[in-house]
């Protein structure tokens, strides 16, 4: 059992939860993810380590309630505790030296990019941040990102914070800009968004990062489900990633594949109550 | 005191029928298929055992379960004993009387089966076990062992691990057990089918070693949580049971279609994730037409399993023949029982999608037997030209599974073979000092039983390896 020290709802249905994990909080480095198994006869969900406490033995994750067992997860009161926690899964970042890098953000991919920006920086590198959201509560974690970051620029869809559009938008303007242009960008978002943003970066040969989150079961290799395909190979996430370079990504496999239980994940949430139900819906839209 | 009986009455009785779910129903359900036997029919069973002085059923079987002596304390309807002498033998007999190969091992080598059928060794052993399960009050108590103060890990709780674990908690070493999984059993829990092994008698058992004091921390992953360097500074001895994992890909176009799973994500979704449950949010794809390609215990699991979720055909596809399927003969006849459909000499070519992305069909390639491998098995080469097509929903891979690397990549010092199992002496020792290992992460996928040996012969060299060093 783990427990909840903290859970703080940071916009329209993200929390983030500060969670006893000792052995985690101390093995992890950023980039790295945990399954979570809220209940008994539950699913397996994974979520990012958005930061750790290695001393307090605590981490930190962000959640964004989209279904029936993140739901469950974000519902977890502080005192309480979850059930089963394991980790920390999958590659860490491979920190270098880039100089200037662009870290871009896309709804709560924010909060897995955090980490990454935060040790991107922390290792010397110049980061300007980039975070985007429908609109302006969708918008998280911009003051945290600010501490380290030389820039954070924001993008809302209705411009009712930063600049009306999309993190591309953004992007293009620091490429465009030759004192600005980064020599890598790390994409964590949506996965349109983050085709979007390798697609921008390609024809200027800008080393692009993503991290992918197809469905996964196990987190340890043993299952396959979370395979991928990057360049001419099929690779298993949670072992060979989630990091991937982002020119070498099927993000068309991803997207089909995200959605293989939409059917029964659209079931489960009818059997919701009708005001979580509502809540979530309209984050999904 | 009874009159023994004669060889003459003995050979007289018929080998009992195992009650089993009738297959229209249990297709429908998945409760278990084998009822088990009441104590008239076992202890009648019991009589049919000829008591030989040479024992060849005790040599076929790789954990020398003492088989005559306790089919004869059954037979004298001594429950308490024969459990005893089952037990000391095998730590997990409810499990073994279940999924053992039997055929291929104790019953093979049976006397009786010279002539006729052998004796029922693994219903009878599951008779025993589950009676010693339902009466742990009737049991012989186990004297305390007196602590050594040496501490042991053991990575891995499936059948080699947990067999590792009770045999040196009862000599009284400290035994922590790690599992990456939320939940205890290795392949006993999250591969085999409830309709196979109910967890319950996974929970019972694992619930023992706990009484013996094993400390069980599930969702440790060794080589991520805790390293296996840190692990042997923390204790005397490590022991790696950690299985045969990581699903070998068919590398074949279609393969990543939705609707095509490894056997390993069907069956956990199914079982740990209790996917066959309607009230749990574990999705799992329902297919209508289901292909399992695979002719071992594996495929005969997801074959039935795809049955019992609602399927209209279920279909295995192998590339040989029936007869050198790998599967235990009752699975596969009770597969048939069930309705599933068996196309053999054959494999697949290519996975067909539909426009959405969908699994809708499996190119298959006619095959035939040709000369011996170096399995000695015929292998199977393609007919020239001859290719067909079945209309399917879902597409399961049960080729088979390989050593996972996820705990060896951080152990760069642990000898390994080319196949990247552990490599082991003949006590499983590895090549570090006070590493051992044992079940499939060193024979590749083998049996239960196997796993269960090596956890109990390494038992004794980690003893011996714990009692020399000061
Ligand atoms: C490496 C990785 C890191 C992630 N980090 C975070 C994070 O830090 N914060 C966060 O809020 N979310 C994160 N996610 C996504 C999160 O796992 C899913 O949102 C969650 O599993 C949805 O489960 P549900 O039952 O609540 O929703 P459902 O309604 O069941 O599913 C909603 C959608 O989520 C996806 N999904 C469903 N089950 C899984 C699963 N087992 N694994 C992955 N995706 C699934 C599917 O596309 C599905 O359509 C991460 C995913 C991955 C792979
Ligand atoms: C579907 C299926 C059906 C089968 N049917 C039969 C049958 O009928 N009869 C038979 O005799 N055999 C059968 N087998 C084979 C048999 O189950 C295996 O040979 C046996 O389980 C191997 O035991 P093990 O203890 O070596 O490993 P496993 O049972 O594989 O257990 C290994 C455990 O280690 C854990 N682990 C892995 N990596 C780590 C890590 N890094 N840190 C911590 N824990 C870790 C795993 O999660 C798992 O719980 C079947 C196998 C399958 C897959
Ligand atoms: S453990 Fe297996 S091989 Fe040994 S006696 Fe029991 S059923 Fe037979
Ligand atoms: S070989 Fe068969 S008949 Fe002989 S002792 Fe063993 S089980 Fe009994
Ligand atoms: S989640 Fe099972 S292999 Fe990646
Ligand atoms: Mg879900």
């Amino acid at each position: 059992m783990f427990e909840v020290l903290q859970n703080d709802t940071l916009a329209p249905n993200v929390h983030r939860m500060v969670i006893r994990a000792p052995r985690i909080a101390k093995a992890r480095q950023p980039g790295q993810f945990v399954i979570v198994h809220p209940e008994e006869g539950g699913e397996r969900i994974p979520l990012t380590i958005g930061d750790a406490d290695p001393q307090a033995g605590t981490i930190t994750l962000f959640i964004q309630a989209v279904g029936a067992s993140t739901l469950k997860i974000v519902n977890t009161p502080v005192g309480g505790s979850i059930r089963d926690i394991a980790g920390p899964l999958g590659k860490a970042t491979e920190i270098e030296q880039w100089g200037r890098v662009a870290c871009v953000g896309g709804g709560l991919g924010t909060a897995v990019l955090y980490p990454l920006a935060k040790a991107l920086a922390e290792s010397g590198n110049e980061v300007t941040t980039i975070i985007g959201g429908r609109s302006k509560p969708f918008i998280i974690l911009a003051e945290e990102l600010a501490a380290f970051s030389t820039e954070v620029l924001v993008a809302t869809e209705d411009g009712s914070q930063g600049q009306q559009g999309f993190v591309t938008n953004v992007l293009q303007d620091l490429i465009d800009n030759p004192d600005k242009r980064p020599s890598a960008v790390f994409a964590i978002g949506p996965v349109p968004m983050m085709r979007a943003v390798a697609e921008l970066t390609r024809p200027y040969g800008i080393k692009t990062i993503v991290s992918l989150n197809p469905i996964m079961i196990d987190g340890t290799g043993m299952c396959g489900g979370c395979r991928v395909k990057v360049g001419d190979e099929t690779k298993f996430a949670c072992v060979d990633g989630p990091e991937f370079d982002g020119h070498l990504v099927d993000f068309g496999l991803l997207m089909d594949r995200l959605s293989m239980y939409r059917d029964t994940e659209a079931k489960i949430l009818e059997e919701l109550p009708k005001e979580l139900r509502d809540k979530i819906i309209k984050v999904k839209r | 005191m009874k009159r023994q009986m004669t060889p003459k009455e003995r050979m007289a009785i018929d080998r009992v029928k195992m009650p089993e779910q009738d297959p229209q129903r249990r297709i429908g359900n998945f409760e278990e298929v084998n009822q088990g036997l009441n104590e008239e029919q076992a202890i009648r069973e019991a009589q049919r055992c000829l008591l030989c002085k040479n024992r060849p059923c005790v040599a076929g079987c790789p954990v020398r379960v003492r088989i005559p002596e306790f089919i004869a304390a059954l037979a004298e309807g001594d429950l308490p004993e024969a459990a005893r002498i089952l037990l000391a033998d095998n730590t997990l007999p409810a499990v073994c009387g279940r999924v053992c190969p039997q055929e291929s091992q104790c019953e093979k080598v049976c006397v009786r089966g010279n002539k006729g059928a052998p004796v029922a060794i693994g219903y009878l052993e599951r008779f025993v076990a589950d009676w010693a399960l339902a009466h742990p009050e009737k049991l012989h108590k186990e004297s305390q062992p007196t602590p050594t103060g040496k501490k042991v890990a053991i990575v891995g709780s499936g059948p080699a691990g947990l067999t590792m674990a009770g045999e040196l908690a009862r000599k009284g070493h400290g035994v922590t057990l790690f599992e990456a999984l939320h939940d205890t059993g290795g392949v006993l829990r999250y591969g085999i089918p409830e309709f196979r092994l109910p967890k319950r008698i996974v929970d019972i058992e694992v619930k023992r070693l706990k009484d013996l004091g094993v400390n069980i921390e599930c969702n440790v992953v060794v080589g991520k949580t805790l390293t296996l360097d840190e692990l042997r500074e923390e204790f005397d001895a490590v022991f790696i049971g950690n299985g045969a994992g990581l699903p070998i890909m068919l590398n074949i176009d279609g393969e990543n279609l939705k609707g095509v799973y490894s056997a390993n994500e069907y069956l956990t979704r199914v079982n740990l994730m209790a996917a066959w449950r309607n009230d749990v949010p574990t999705p799992i794809i329902h297919g209508k037409h289901v292909a399992v390609i695979g002719g071992g215990n594996t495929a005969m699991d997801a074959v039935r399993t795809s049955r019992r979720l609602g399927a209209e055909q279920s279909i295995i596809v192998y590339r040989r023949t029936e007869a050198e399927m790998p599967a235990r003969i009752e699975e596969i006849h009770h597969a048939k029982e069930e309705g599933i459909e068996f196309i053999l000499l054959a494999a697949p070519v290519k996975i067909l999608g539909d426009e959405n992305g969908w699994v809708k069909g499996l190119l298959c390639q006619r095959m035939e037997l040709g000369e011996p491998d170096a399995s000695g098995r015929r292998r199977p080469v393609p007919i020239e030209g001859e290719t067909f097509t079945l209309d399917v929903d879902v597409v399961v891979n049960a080729i088979g599974t390989r050593a996972n690397p996820l705990l060896t990549a951080t152990a760069p010092d642990l000898k390994l073979n080319k196949w990247g199992n552990i490599e082991t002496d003949e006590h499983g020792a590895t090549n570090l000092p006070g590493v051992f290992a044992g079940g499939d992460i060193v024979r590749g996928g083998a049996t239960v039983i196997l796993a269960m040996g090596d956890g109990k012969s390494s038992a004794q060299a980690i003893d011996a390896y714990l009692s020399q060093k000061n």
